[in-house]
Parts: C-alpha cells; structure tokens; sequence
C-alpha cells in the first residue's frame, strides 16, 4: 500500500508540474494575477507530493519491505537504522527521486521566500523551474520508477554495496544535489529573464543567493566527498581526476564564475549578457553530470549502446535544456542592453579575467572528460585521459587564477590602480617569498615545484587579510573607528576574503600532502615496530570484532613520538556476508593539520599483514579550506542587501493616526 | 551521488588484494621510486581511470612487476612506458601522446584561453574608442551651440 501511495503521489506531482508548467507563463503574458499566482500554489503542493513520494519510499527501507525491488536490491534487514535510510539514495532509482524532491525544494522556495521578486519573473521562473521538474518525473515514472513491486517477496534484502555503508553516503549526495540542483534556479531565473527579455542589476540581486546556496551545498559536497574517497578506498588519495569527480568539479568551476560575474552585473550593470550565458551553462554541466553518471556511457560506449532506454530519455533531457536553452539565449540576448562601460584595470576587467580562466579550467576538464568516449565513438581509438593529463592543463590555469585573486578586490570599480595594489600587496610578496624560503629550508630540495605553490598560498592568504586590514583601516586609524568600519563593512567583502583565504589553504594541503607525504608499504608481525617521519607505531596484533552484518579483523597498533606514547591506531577489515565483500577501514590520527594513515592489506605467508602507511603533512587543510570557503559564502549570502533584495524606498514612517 | 559511483566501481573491482603490495617492491629505493612514478603514469586497462599505482586489480599487478622487471634490467623511465605502450597501446597512459587524433584534447584549453582573451582585448579596444570620441554633435545641436554662441 505504501509503495503505490509513493507512486500516486509522484503521478500527482507530475500532473502538478505540467499545470505549472504552462498556466504561469499565460499568466504572464497576460499579466493576470490569479493564474500567475497559481504558480506558487502547485509549487507548494508539488513538494508536499514528492516530499510524501519520497518518505513513502523511505518506510519502504527502513520497515525493510523487500516486496518492492530496490529495496531489495539494496538494502537488508540487519543494517543499522541510518543506512537504511540512506540507502534511499544509494541507488539509480532512489537517486533520481532525491533529484527531483531538491528540485521541488527550491521551487516551493522561491514560491514561500520570493516575494520581493516582481510577479512575472516569478512566475516565469517557477514555469521554467517546473519545465524541468515534470521532465525529471517523467523520466523516473517511465524508466526509473522506484516503487516497482516484485511478485514474491524475497526473505532477506541483497544488502546494500558495503562500500556504500558509510556517513559519508548519508551526507554526500544529498549536499552535491543541493548543489546541482541549485543551480538549476539561476538557469530558471536567466531562462525567465530570456522569455521577458528585460534583465537589469536586480535580476543579479535575486539570483545571487539562489547561486550562492547552491555554490555553498555543492563546495561543501566535494569536499565531504573527496574526505570519503580519502578514508575509504585504503591509500590515501584524495582526488583522482576520475569523470565522475569532473562532473561534479565542472559545475563548481562554472557557478564560481557565475558567483563572480553576477557581481559585476549587480554593481555595475555589465557582462549582462555573459552572466546569463554562464548561468545557463553551469545547469547544463549540472545535467551533463547527470548524463554523465546515470547512462553507463563512461564505463564504455558499448554499455550505453546496450541499455539505452535511460541514456537516450536522458539524452534527449539534455538536447532539450541545453539546446532549448542556448537556442533562447541566441535569439533573445541581441535584445538585452549592455551597460557599465569600464577600463581593462578595474574590478570588473579581474573579473572578467576570473571568468576567462575558470571558463577555460572548466572547458579542460570537459575536454578531457568527454574526449575520449567521443573519439571512441568516432574512431573506435581508445584514449585514456588522467590525473597527469589534469595536473598538466588545469594546474597552470588554476595557479595563474590563484596569483591573480589578491589584486581583484584591492582595484577600483571602473578604473583600478594595478601599481597601487601591487605596493599595497608588497606584505604579502613578502610573506610568499619567505615561505617560499622556509620551504625549501625545511624540506630541502625534494620537490622544486612545491615550495612556489606554498609560497603562492602564503601570498593568496596574506592578500586576503590585507583586504581586510585595507578596508577596515587597521593600522591606519584608531581602534574604535577600525570597529566600526570592520562593523559596517559588508559581509559580502568579508565572504572574499574568508572564501578566497579558503582556497588558499586548500591549496596548502594539497601541495604539502602530494608532494610531502612519506609512506611505508610492508608486512609486518606482532611485535615489530615500523617508523616514520618521526612516529613509531608497535603492531600488538590482530583481533576480530563482530558488527551488525559484518565481521571485522582490527589490528592495533600503539603509536610513539619521541618515545612517548600518543595514542593508538586500529585499522579494519570488515567482511560482509551478503555480497562476500570486505571494506578497508583505514585508521586515522591527526597531528595538527597533518594525519597519519593507516590501512591493512592482505594476510601475508609468514604469519603477518601488509600494511600501508602514510604520514600526510597538511593534508586537512585541503578540507579545512573546503569548509571555510564555504562559510565565505554563507557570510556572503548573510549581506544585508541580498537578504532584503532589491533596492525598495525606505519604509514610510507609520501613518498618522485617521482623525 | 557521483563520488558514490566511483565508489561503487572501485568497490566492484575491489578484490581481496591491495595497491602496491610490499613484495612486488624492489630492494633498490631508488629504482622502486622511479618505479612508483612511472606507475602513476599508467592506467589500468580493466579499471575506470585508475593508475596501476593504485589499483587493485590482478592486471595492474602484473603491469606493476612488468615496469619493475624493466627498470631493474636497465631501462629509463622513457623505455619502459614505450615497452608498455608498444604492447597495450596509447590506451595505458593516463596523459594521452601530443598527435593528429588528440590535436583538439591538447589544443582546445589554450585555444579557448588565446580567442577568450583576443575577443576581451578587441571589446575593450573598441569601447575605448567609443569612450574616447563623442558622437559629432547633430545639425540640431550645432544650430543651438551657434545660437548660444551668439549671446
């Protein structure tokens, strides 16, 4: 019963959506309030039905009704409460209906939150919105339906992939589709302003904190992720240039230069046209990341070929937004006026340089990931394209965008002084070229490279706090009236400087944990004693531990630092009997922003275990900078004129009392 | 989600071994450096893009010993990949060769960059010289300036 009201519900949602997806756009057109306003209603409704589609699915998992396929294909009546609930999502089918209940999300949003936004562009923007909605249902209740019953109910579940039992599945991809998905509200909001054909500083104003939210969502999702790979897959790596990572990666690149362009157009009325270009791209890399990963094309074009019910439905999704899309954008754009004239050395001309090199990163990380299936499909040539490809063509872009970013806030708008903030940034050349030195004091000459990247993040950090000092006039002026400047400078120029500050310390963590890092991959037996970089780790053996599905095999190892003991590291193994499957549980200790890492291997002949271990400097700053980049952004969005909107006159004092 | 695939990959190709395991190492850390590098310049043939350095698939093991083999008997670094190549192909490296058929893979990031900037630098050109020279005044207004000329 539950199951088909989750299917009815989701039916309901469609029917919702297609009403929604026409009556607004009339209403528009004939500025009638009544079928504009309709919008927000079926917007409101439409996520109650796919919150009610998505939580009938849930009690599907968590009461472990194995009558209905995906539940049992993955999930199983031992598991621990949280993973079956996140094992909703840990699949094609359930993945899509979380797709879809995000989507939903923000468009009951903008029908609750957005009312400062004028009633044609809202409801232009919720028809766009629900456009995509209906489509997305479609394609779930035509070829992905999650609800399917199986004739007889099985005993037990097939279990859910062990791999996937793990924190890191409640929380990644809910946090990467608030991202994805997010970004579908600027797409709506550009496609909105494309059919009006009228766009000017406020439409930026309303589509910033939809980009920001999901910029935000979509950082944080990374980074969980990149963190979950770290731990899980047993060597330490933590990012791999893999197309599933890279469609994750383009969208980040686009809606960071969809962040940064959008100010342009709020302060000063230029790059209209760009903006909305960008906007309709980072959506569309959103859905080719979706194409990407849900149609089997990456794991061979053959696989594709095979199965290609979902491909092509999914195919088709693309042709119709992305092509619909640009289609739009070249016929309405030439009506959209460009405004805000300003000189290569200005605010905007850092901007429009950012724009240039994050575009570019991001059309190298497309090449490279769509480059070879389109050459095998074209030549039947087998490519590979990697991390050393990557490393190659997107490291030089990104740290020529990094050496830039300090300079970017520091000019004027219009007309900016490129010898002022040089001298202004003298500290911070100062502070990069002492790293620079300290790093190759310490570390010797081990990597030549890595001590210029340091001094790169070194430079970047120290720009950002100049920024700062800059404009609160710390130093210059007395301390009560650097409180109040610091006080009524906006959050938005904090948000630069934390959010620029964050990728500079992920920078950090990268170089040092990539080029520093020092490993010892052995076999060892009880009793024995392994050192590295200044550890001691005593292996005191191996015990077995039973869990709620799985047995485990822990080993214990006692760790030393000088001679004196600082804890212990116990590395796992857990076998799952369901799919006869084992997972590697590294053991983790942090030592400050560093981490020692420690996973087992195989039983070796004479009695011991291979072990790998890692001794990562810095490496948490490479998540750290995740986090903090991503609360730049909340102090961003915390900006006084996002959270009222648009410019309004200010409120009239109350009326005086009727005689 | 999309991590979660990779992840589910991996974990499908997962067998019950491990990356580099320490007896394909070789004694000579020097040549077992070398060896880890060139590694992470290889794929894994039966993998999604993994390096043979990290991969836990039985072939990439046997690439492994493969490249160690070569290194220990007096090959460069450059030798071994273009033994490797020669027997499985461009598909092996992880940073495709420079020629005619990935022209566009190498060529098209620093074409984008060079157009991107050319069009930004003939844009500010032109807005400078629209900047610089005012429209000439209409009839209209010369009529008028002659006028107030005159008073």
């Amino acid at each position: 019963m539950i199951p088909e009201l989750g299917h009815y519900a989701l039916v309901l949602a469609l029917g919702l959506g297609l009403i929604q997806s026409v009556v607004p756009v009339i209403g528009a057109r004939r500025h009638d309030a009544a079928l504009m306003g309709l919008a927000s209603s079926t917007a409101l409704a439409q996520f109650a039905f796919v919150g009610l589609s998505f939580v009938a699915l849930a009690a599907c998992y968590v009461t472990s009704d194995f009558s209905v396929m995906t539940v049992f294909e993955n999930s199983n009546s031992q598991m621990p409460l949280i993973y079956k609930i996140s094992s909703v999502w840990g699949n094609h089918e359930g993945s899509m209906l979380l797709w879809v209940l995000i989507l939903s999300l923000f468009g009951a949003l903008v029908a609750a939150f957005g009312n400062n936004i004028p009633a044609t562009l809202k409801a232009n923007v919720l028809a766009v919105q629900s456009w995509i909605a209906s489509t997305f249902y479609l394609f779930i209740l035509l070829t992905s339906n999650p609800f399917l019953r199986l004739a007889q109910a099985p005993f037990e579940g097939r279990d859910l992939n062990p791999i996937l039992q793990d924190p890191g599945l409640a929380v990644h991809p809910p946090l990467l589709y608030l991202g994805y998905v997010g970004f579908s509200m600027a797409f709506s909001f550009a496609i909105a302003a494309l059919i009006e054909g009228r766009i000017d500083a406020a439409w930026a104003r309303w589509v910033r904190p939809w980009t920001l939210v999901a910029w935000m969502c979509l950082t944080l999702g990374i980074a969980g992720g990149s963190y979950w790979a770290y731990y899980t897959l047993g060597w330490g790596g933590f990012w791999f240039w893999d197309p599933v990572e890279n469609a994750s990666l383009m969208p980040w690149l686009a809606g960071t230069a969809l962040l940064h362009s959008a100010v342009v157009m709020e302060k000063r009325n230029a790059l209209k046209v760009w903006t909305i270009l960008l906007a309709i791209l980072t959506f569309s890399l959103s859905l080719i990341g979706t194409f990407l990963v849900r149609s089997g094309v990456l794991t061979s074009v053959h696989s594709f070929a095979n199965d290609p019910r979902r491909g092509v439905f999914i195919l088709g999704i693309l042709i119709m937004f992305i092509g619909g899309g640009l289609s739009l954008f070249a016929w309405r754009a030439p009506v959209l006026k460009q405004g805000g004239l300003f000189a290569p050395i200005s605010r905007e001309g850092a901007l429009v340089f950012n724009n240039l090199f994050l575009t570019t990163a991001c059309l190298t990380v497309l090449t490279g990931t769509l480059y070879p299936i389109a050459l095998e499909a074209l030549t039947g040539a087998k490519i590979s394209v990697g991390g050393p490809f990557f490393n190659l063509t997107f490291g030089p872009l990104f740290l020529a965008l990094m050496f830039a970013m300090p300079f970017g806030p520091l000019l004027a708008w219009k007309r900016g002084d490129l010898y002022g903030a040089t001298q202004r940034l003298m500290a911070a050349f100062g502070i990069g070229l002492l790293a620079i030195g300290l790093s190759f004091a310490i570390e010797g000459r081990t990597s030549v490279l890595a001590p210029f990247g340091v001094g790169l993040a070194f430079f970047v950090m120290t720009g950002a706090v100049i920024d700062l000092v800059e404009r609160t006039g710390l130093f210059r002026l007395p301390l009560a009236a650097v409180a109040s400047r610091a006080l009524g400078l906006p959050r938005s120029a904090w948000g630069t400087a934390v959010a620029h500050f964050g990728i500079a310390l992920t920078l950090l963590g990268i170089i040092g944990a990539a080029a520093w890092g020092t490993e010892k991959i052995v076999a060892v037996k009880p009793g024995e004693t392994l050192s590295l970089s200044g550890y001691e780790l005593a292996f005191n053996g191996l015990k077995r531990e039973p869990g709620p599905n799985y047995t485990a095999v822990a080993a214990d190892f006692t760790v030393r630092e000088g001679g004196s003991v600082i804890g212990v590291m116990q590395p796992s193994k857990r076998s799952f009997s369901a799919r006869e499957q084992t997972t590697n549980e590294a053991a983790l200790m942090m030592r400050g922003a560093s981490q020692l890492y420690l996973s087992l291997g195989d039983d070796e002949p004479g009695g011991g275990i291979a072990i790998r271990l890692y001794y990562k400097p810095l490496v948490l700053l490479i998540w750290a900078g995740g986090i903090i980049m991503m609360l730049g952004g909340a102090l961003s969005l915390s900006d006084r004129r996002l959270r009222v909107g648009a410019p309004r006159p200010a409120a009239k004092p109350a009326l005086a009392p009727a005689e | 989600m999309r991590r979660l695939a990779l992840i589910a990959v991996l974990a499908a190709l997962a067998l019950p071994a491990f990356a580099v395991t320490p007896e394909e190492m070789l004694k000579d850390p020097g040549l077992e450096a070398r060896a880890r590098v060139i590694s992470q310049e290889l794929r894994c043939m039966v993998c999604q893009n993994q390096s043979i350095d990290d991969s836990e698939a039985p072939l990439a093991h046997d690439l492994r010993v493969l490249v160690r083999q070569r290194l220990e008997q007096g090959d460069t670094n450059r030798q071994v990949l273009d033994y490797i190549v020669a027997r499985y192909g461009d598909f092996v490296l992880l940073k495709p060769p420079f020629q005619l058929d990935t022209l566009l893979l190498w060529g098209l990031p620093p074409a984008a960059l060079l157009l991107g900037a050319g069009a930004l630098v003939i844009a500010a050109r032109k807005r400078r010289a629209v900047e610089a020279t005012p429209p000439a005044l209409s009839e209209a207004e010369q009529q008028r300036l002659a006028a107030l000329m005159e008073k």
